[in-house]
């Protein structure tokens, strides 16, 4: 396990390496113009006529060779500088920091439950094989699956802000965010519920969970419809082995054979897809933040797209990019650690 | 034609029996009416929704005024306007059009650069598979979406170019389902057999290899044909797709937006704008979901007895 775990860790940085050389060869496809507009702070700088503009390629040595252009950007990434982001107004590292802690939210109230709602949807119709119960929720997943995002989510907002009121769209109401933006409430971990429990302040956690139920379910229904159908074809998978009639036949009950000797063996092969799970709640919830305006990492990445706004748009995604990496790396290293098999290979 | 006959001889039954078991379960069934009633629509279009004479383009939804307010369904507009007096009904049936063009050209496209370098990496190994697997995984860093954003900025708006960005972000999928299957295939006798009495690598591979491999992916390509669409149609959502007032239901979804929320009296007064096309995409997708699953349950022989 531990040879396996250095072999994976080694090989990271070059990953990240020729990732950041991808987001490099992109921003160089662009023209110098467009280029400059991710470095300028702002429209009057590019009005400078022809000599003008050259003084600034030059200032930013977009004059260079590509490997000298691209030896320069490396650098200023590893010291955390992505660029400036026109639509953001501010640099690119800057309104990462400010647009994670509201995804870092919604994927911490939406992860428990996609997988806890997802393994127990699976095993449940994996054990009511071709009962009602099956039929039931393999036909939701198959119209879960069915419904886009964008589309979804406005169904619930139609449904329970138009008609209900009771999620609203945004982060946070007008009122709630005065509050949590004046000076005597302080941001520990920038996320509203829990910094409002800190401040004690719980009228602001009370509005922050009634902004974030609704993409909330609009995530866990996503996902659900996948989760749900890998866990069951593996449980079902699992059910036939032999040791499970063996189990059976030394007598145990039911309810053990299912969920200790089943559902645990099933469980190992269902986190192969805990990769596809954290490209999902990106890709879900750049589509859901925006259709909330929920202003997440997601809210800014598409944003800054309509915008065009390179910088951001690539610096984003770079960001992103190693986080799903690191992500996928740590799915193996609990996959190897689960099952022997995948690190002897 | 000769080949296409012993292949028919060979494989008449198997089909027969795929379109029994199409025919006969309701859920495959209902996935393919859906697909007659969407294709129905696409070849009428100008028919059930002639365009204004004298349109230049027919994708271009007709306005009736300018009005801010969509207006409810009438005789003259039975699905209602959107804001900006879009016709709905006019932009649905013409979104059809849209909706199985772009899933076709992406999936078809993909299917194709997929199965190709699956292929060579699959049956001759080595370096090559090395490489290309490499780069399938590098592109798995930037999934679906995120992938597609990047590369549209990049290129630029519009609809074709979210077309090319999903191909060029879709393709390592495929990639690496055909080398799974592939590197099965490869170990059977009767490749070894084939390589034998002298058959070229070629040959093996798209005489031998291909036709045993290439119905788990149709399975799954039919299934993406839907969700291929939907991507597309998220992009024009955002406003990075079509252009305004393109027959596209992904950018009609857009429109309702904003009137999400009817007026006091009467919260749902402009639900017309968001169901119509919102309708119109779940279905189109739930049928190639449904008739995906079945050619699944049909064609790959280690899901048999398992659903």
């Amino acid at each position: 396990m531990i040879a396996y775990t250095i072999r994976r860790l080694l090989v990271l940085p070059v990953i990240m390496l020729v990732l950041s050389f991808v987001v490099f060869s992109l921003l160089s496809a662009l023209g110098p113009a467009k280029q400059l507009a991710s470095y300028v702070t702002g429209p009057a700088q590019l009005r400078t006529g022809k000599a003008g503009l050259q003084a600034l390629e030059h200032k930013y040595g977009l004059d260079k060779p590509f490997w000298v252009r691209y030896w320069n950007w490396l650098n200023n990434v590893l010291h955390g500088n992505l660029g400036w982001s026109q639509w953001a107004r501010m640099s690119v590292t800057q309104a990462i920091i400010h647009y994670v802690p509201a995804s870092a939210e919604l994927v911490l109230y939406a992860v428990f439950p996609i997988i806890f709602g997802g393994i127990w949807l699976g095993v449940l119709a994996a054990v009511h094989q071709d009962k009602p119960i099956d039929h039931i929720t393999r036909v939701s997943a198959i119209i879960g699956w069915a419904f886009p995002s964008f589309v979804l989510g406005l169904v619930i907002l139609l449904v329970f802000y138009g008609m209900l009121h009771w999620f609203p769209p945004g982060r946070l109401s007008n009122w709630a965010s005065l509050v949590v933006m004046s000076s005597s409430f302080h941001r520990y971990t920038g996320l509203n519920t829990i910094d409002g429990i800190l401040n004690g302040r719980l009228d602001v956690t009370f509005n922050a969970f009634r902004h974030i139920i609704g993409p909330v379910i609009t995530l866990s229904l996503l996902e659900w419809a996948l989760l749900l159908r890998v866990m069951r074809s593996s449980m079902l998978e699992v059910l036939r082995q032999d040791y499970i009639r063996t189990a059976r036949a030394k007598g145990l009950t039911e309810k053990v054979v299912i969920y200790k000797h089943a559902r645990r063996n099933a469980l190992t092969s269902s986190i192969t897809v805990g990769g596809l799970l954290v490209a999902g709640l990106f890709t879900g919830g750049a589509i859901t933040e925006t259709v909330f305006t929920y202003r997440g990492l997601g809210y800014f990445f598409v944003n800054a797209a309509v915008s065009l706004d390179y910088a951001a748009v690539l610096g984003t995604a770079l960001f992103v990019s190693f986080i799903i990496v690191v992500a996928n790396l740590i799915v193996d290293l609990l996959y190897a650690a689960i099952d022997p098999r995948v690190r002897l290979e | 034609m000769n080949a296409l006959k012993d292949f028919w001889a060979l494989h008449r039954i198997g089909y027969i029996r795929m379109a029994k078991k199409l025919l006969t379960n309701p859920l495959s069934l209902t996935g393919l009416v859906l697909l007659v009633m969407f294709s129905f629509v696409a070849i009428a279009a100008p028919w059930i929704a002639p365009p204004p004479p004298g349109a230049r383009n027919p994708y271009m939804i007709p306005r009736d005024g300018f009005w801010y307010t969509p207006r409810p369904p009438s005789p003259e507009h039975p699905f209602g306007t959107t804001s900006g007096q879009y016709d709905i009904y006019y932009g649905v049936i013409w979104g059809t059009r849209t909706a199985f063009r772009v899933g076709l050209e992406v999936v078809l496209s993909i299917v194709t650069i997929g199965v190709v370098l699956g292929l060579i990496a699959g049956f001759f190994g080595g370096i090559v598979d090395n490489l290309l697997m490499r780069l399938v995984d590098l592109m798995f860093a930037f999934p679906g979406l995120l992938g597609a954003i990047v590369i549209t900025t990049i290129i630029g708006k519009g609809l074709n170019p979210v077309i090319l960005a999903f191909i060029l972000v879709g393709w390592p999928f495929y990639a690496r389902l055909m080398r799974g299957e592939v590197i099965h295939v490869r170990e059977n006798d009767y490749v070894a057999a084939a390589r034998a009495v002298g058959a070229s690598p070629f040959r093996i591979m798209f005489r031998h290899v291909l036709p045993n491999t290439i119905f788990v992916v149709f399975a799954v390509a039919t299934l993406d044909i839907g969700t291929q669409m939907v991507g597309v149609a998220a992009m024009s959502f955002f406003g990075l797709g079509s252009p305004v007032g393109y027959a596209d239901w992904g950018q009609m979804v857009a429109f309702s937006r904003d009137w999400i929320v009817g007026s006091a009296g009467n919260p749902v007064q402009y639900w017309y704008t968001l169901i119509y096309p919102g309708a119109a995409i779940v279905l189109f997708v739930l049928a190639f979901a449904l008739l995906g699953d079945a050619f699944r349950d049909i064609l790959d022989p280690r899901m048999r007895g398992s659903r």
